[in-house]
C-alpha cells in the first residue's frame, strides 16, 4: 500500500469543497429557522449552469458566478412558497429536489461530451513553500480558499455582528423576533438564497473540478451529505469544517484506495460515505436544533 | 395587498379541488415551458395527457399506465401512512430496489425448477421482506438514537443503488449472458414471471395488489384504531400521546408497511415489466410516488387517481418523446412542478385569502 499522507490530505481540501460549500450555505438557512431539503437540487442546478457558464464563457470565474445566481434563482422558489405561501417545507424541499434532477438533465443535454475550462491552482507566496502543510493547504484553487473564508465570515456573521443575532432570533423563536418588529419573512428569504448561492457554487465545483464534466445526476446525493453534516455540526460553523473534512476525508480515501487496486470491491468501497454519513448521524445526536427550525411562520394579526 | 387569514377548519371544497388546480396549472406552466423548448405546447400536452387513454394508439397505451400506475400507488399508499403522521419516509426508492434483489435472489435460487405455486408467493414475501429491512434501519435508528429519518433512508437509496449495480454484474449476472451486464430474464422462467393475466390489458398480480391495498387502506383508515392514532399523531402528537399511541410503535410500523410496499413493487416490477435486474433497473418510482401520495390527498381512493395521473405523465412522456421529440427530462420537470404547484395552491384549503386596502409590512 502506497498512499501518500500528504497527497491525500491535499485530496481531502478538494473532495471536502462542495460539501462545505452547500453545508455552510443550509446552517444559515437552518439558523434562520427553515429547514431546506432542497440541497441536491440547488446543487445539480448549480453544476449545470456553472459547468454550462464557464464553458460558453470560457473562464471559470463566470462559471462559478453563474452556478451561485443559478441555484440562488431556484431556491427563490422555495422561499416564496414557504414563506409567503406557507407550504410544508420537507415536502416543498423535495419538490426542489425533484425539479432541479430534472431541470439539470434538461438543460444540460448536449453538454455532457464537451471540454472542460481549466480552474487553475493559485498557491499562495511564501506560505506554499511551507513543507507539508504547504502542499496541503496553500496549493489549491481559489475556490477552496474561498470555501474557508464563506466559513469564517459566517461564524464572524452569527456571532459578531447584529444582523446575525437578528437572524438567529428569527431562527429561535420566529414570534418573538414578529413581535420585536424584525421582518421575519425578509430575513429568511435572504437567508434562503445565500444557501442556494452556496449550493450552486458546491455544485459547480463538482462539475468543473472535481469531475470535471457534466453528466446527469452528478452531485449523486452529495447535497443530502451536506444536510448531515449541518446535523452533526449541530449548526456551529467551525464543526462544520471537522463534518466536511471527515467526509472529504472517506471519500478520497476510498478513491484512493480504488486507485491502489487493494483487494476490496469498487462498489463496495463507493458506499462509505453514505454509510459514513449514517454512522454519524448515529454517534452525533447532540446539538439543538434552532427553535423554530421547519415550523410555519404566519403573523396572524 | 392579499393577506393570509387562517380557516377555522380546514376548507372540505378546496381539499377536493385544489389537487385538480394544481394539475391544471401545472398543464399551464408544462405549456410554457414546452413553447420555451420550441414545441407546440398544445399539441404536447395532447400527446402526454390525452393520446394515450383516448387517441389512436390508446390500446397500446393504456396496458402500460396501469403497470406503471401499480408500482406507484401501492409505493405512495405505503407513505401515505408515515406521511399523516409526520413520519417522513424518503427512501422508499431504495426499499423498492432491495425488495427487487431479494426477490430475483429467490427466483434465480431456485432456477430452473418448475413450481410456481411456491416460488412466486416466496418471491412476494422475499420483497417485502427485503424492504421492510431497508426500512428498518432508518426505523430502529430514529427510535434508538434520535437519528433523522429522512437523511438515513435517504442515504440507503444510494446504498441500494450500489448494491442493484454491483449484483446486475456480479453475484446475479446470467451465466448465459454472454458477459453482458443484468441478471436472468424472469419473464423467460415461467415459475418466477409476473405477466399479464389477460394478455393486452396490463393487468397484472401487482396491478390486482395495488388494487387490493388500495381498498385495506381505505378500511383501515376510515375504520380501524390504527388509522385513527395515524391521523391523531399527525394533527397533534401531544394529543396522541394521552390518548396511548405509543409514538415509537407508531413509526416502526409506518416504516415497516412503506418498507413493505415499496419492497413488494419492485417484486412486482422485476418480474414482471423490467423482467431482471439491472443497474438501471429502478425508475424512480420511489421520489415519484412522493409526488402521487400528496397529489392524492394521503388518501387510498385519491393515490389510486394520483397514480393514475403520474403513470401517465411517463407513458404520455415517452410517447412526446418519440413523436415530438421532447426530451424525457422534461417530465421530470413536469412532475416537480406539480408537486409545487400542489403545496402552492394547498395554501387556499388552510387559509382565506382577504384584500386588503393598506400595506402592513411584511
Amino acid at each position: 500500500m502506497d498512499i501518500n499522507p500528504i497527497l491525500l490530505a491535499a485530496a481531502i481540501m478538494v473532495a471536502s469543497t462542495p460539501i462545505l460549500l452547500a453545508a455552510i450555505g443550509e446552517l444559515v438557512v437552518e439558523r434562520a429557522g427553515v429547514l431546506n431539503l432542497g440541497v441536491e437540487g440547488m446543487m445539480i442546478t448549480g453544476a449545470v449552469v456553472g459547468f454550462i457558464a464557464a464553458h460558453e464563457s470560457e473562464s471559470a470565474t463566470l462559471g462559478f458566478m453563474g452556478a451561485a445566481l443559478g441555484g440562488a434563482a431556484v431556491s427563490v422558489i422555495f422561499g416564496l412558497l414557504t414563506q409567503f405561501l406557507l407550504t410544508n417545507q420537507v415536502a416543498t424541499g423535495l419538490a426542489l429536489t425533484l425539479f432541479g434532477v430534472g431541470l439539470s438533465a434538461l438543460v444540460g443535454q448536449g453538454y455532457e461530451t464537451t471540454t472542460q475550462v481549466p480552474v487553475p491552482k493559485i498557491p499562495i507566496p511564501v506560505l506554499s513553500d511551507i513543507p507539508i502543510i504547504g502542499t496541503i493547504l496553500f496549493r489549491h484553487d481559489a475556490m477552496v480558499y474561498l470555501s474557508l473564508l464563506i466559513v469564517a465570515g459566517v461564524f464572524v456573521f452569527l456571532t459578531k455582528t447584529r444582523a446575525g443575532m437578528i437572524l438567529r432570533a428569527v431562527g429561535e423563536n420566529h414570534d418573538a423576533a414578529h413581535a420585536l418588529g424584525y421582518k421575519v419573512r425578509r430575513v429568511r428569504m435572504m437567508a434562503i438564497m445565500f444557501g442556494g448561492a452556496c449550493a450552486g457554487l458546491g455544485g459547480a465545483y463538482i462539475s468543473l473540478v472535481r469531475v470535471p464534466q457534466w453528466v446527469d445526476n452528478i452531485t449523486a446525493g452529495t447535497g443530502w451529505i451536506a444536510l448531515a453534516i449541518v446535523v452533526f455540526a449541530s449548526w456551529k460553523p467551525w464543526r462544520l469544517l471537522l463534518g466536511a473534512y471527515l467526509f472529504g476525508g472517506v471519500t478520497a480515501l476510498q478513491i484512493n484506495i480504488q486507485a491502489e487496486g487493494l483487494d476490496i470491491p469498487v462498489e463496495y468501497l463507493s458506499m462509505s460515505p453514505y454509510l459514513a454519513t449514517i454512522l454519524v448521524l448515529v454517534v452525533i445526536s447532540g446539538g439543538r436544533a434552532p427553535g423554530s427550525l421547519g415550523k410555519i411562520f404566519h403573523a396572524s394579526s | 395587498m392579499i393577506l393570509l387569514e387562517k380557516r377555522k377548519q380546514t376548507s372540505q371544497f378546496w381539499t377536493y379541488v385544489t389537487p385538480i388546480l394544481a394539475v391544471v396549472l401545472t398543464m399551464i406552466f408544462g405549456g410554457v415551458l414546452f413553447a420555451i423548448l420550441g414545441k407546440d405546447p398544445v399539441l404536447a400536452i395532447k400527446t402526454i395527457f390525452w393520446d394515450p387513454v383516448f387517441g389512436e394508439f390508446a390500446f397500446y397505451y393504456r396496458p402500460e399506465v396501469l403497470k406503471k400506475a401499480a408500482p406507484l400507488i401501492l409505493i405512495a399508499i405505503g407513505l401515505s401512512y408515515g406521511f399523516k403522521a409526520g413520519i417522513w419516509n424518503i427512501g422508499a426508492e431504495g426499499q423498492y430496489i432491495i425488495g427487487a434483489i431479494c426477490a430475483v435472489g429467490v427466483a434465480l435460487s431456485f432456477y430452473p425448477t418448475e413450481g410456481r405455486w411456491f416460488i412466486f408467493p416466496l418471491m412476494i414475501v422475499a420483497g417485502i421482506a427485503g424492504g421492510m429491512i431497508w426500512a428498518m434501519v432508518p426505523a430502529l435508528l430514529r427510535v434508538y438514537f434520535k437519528t433523522n429519518e429522512i437523511l438515513v433512508s435517504l442515504m440507503l437509496v444510494y446504498v441500494a443503488d450500489v448494491l442493484i449495480k454491483a449484483f446486475s454484474i456480479g453475484l446475479m449476472r446470467n451465466p448465459d449472458g454472454h458477459g453482458f451486464p443484468g441478471s436472468r430474464n424472469l419473464n423467460d422462467y415461467p415459475a418466477a414471471a409476473n405477466l399479464e393475466l389477460i394478455a393486452g390489458t396490463g393487468l397484472h398480480w401487482g396491478v390486482i395488489a395495488a388494487i387490493g391495498v388500495v381498498v385495506a387502506s381505505y378500511a383501515i383508515l376510515a375504520r380501524h384504531q390504527f388509522g385513527f392514532h395515524v391521523r391523531l399523531t399527525g394533527e397533534s402528537p401531544r394529543a396522541a400521546g394521552f390518548a396511548g399511541v405509543n409514538a415509537n410503535r407508531l413509526i416502526m410500523v409506518c416504516f415497516l408497511i412503506s418498507g413493505g410496499l415499496a419492497g413488494v413493487a419492485g417484486m412486482f416490477e422485476v418480474s414482471g415489466p423490467a423482467a431482471q435486474i439491472l443497474g438501471s433497473f429502478p425508475s424512480a418510482y420511489g421520489f415519484t410516488a412522493i409526488i402521487v401520495a400528496f397529489l392524492g390527498r394521503l388518501n387510498p381512493i385519491g393515490i389510486l387517481l394520483a397514480g393514475l395521473l403520474l403513470a401517465l405523465t411517463y407513458v404520455g412522456g415517452s410517447a412526446a418523446e418519440t413523436a415530438m421529440n421532447i426530451p424525457s427530462a422534461t417530465i421530470q420537470i413536469f412532475q416537480g412542478m406539480l408537486l409545487f404547484v400542489l403545496l402552492s395552491v394547498d395554501v387556499l384549503t388552510d387559509y382565506r385569502l382577504r384584500w386588503v386596502a393598506r400595506s402592513g409590512g411584511v
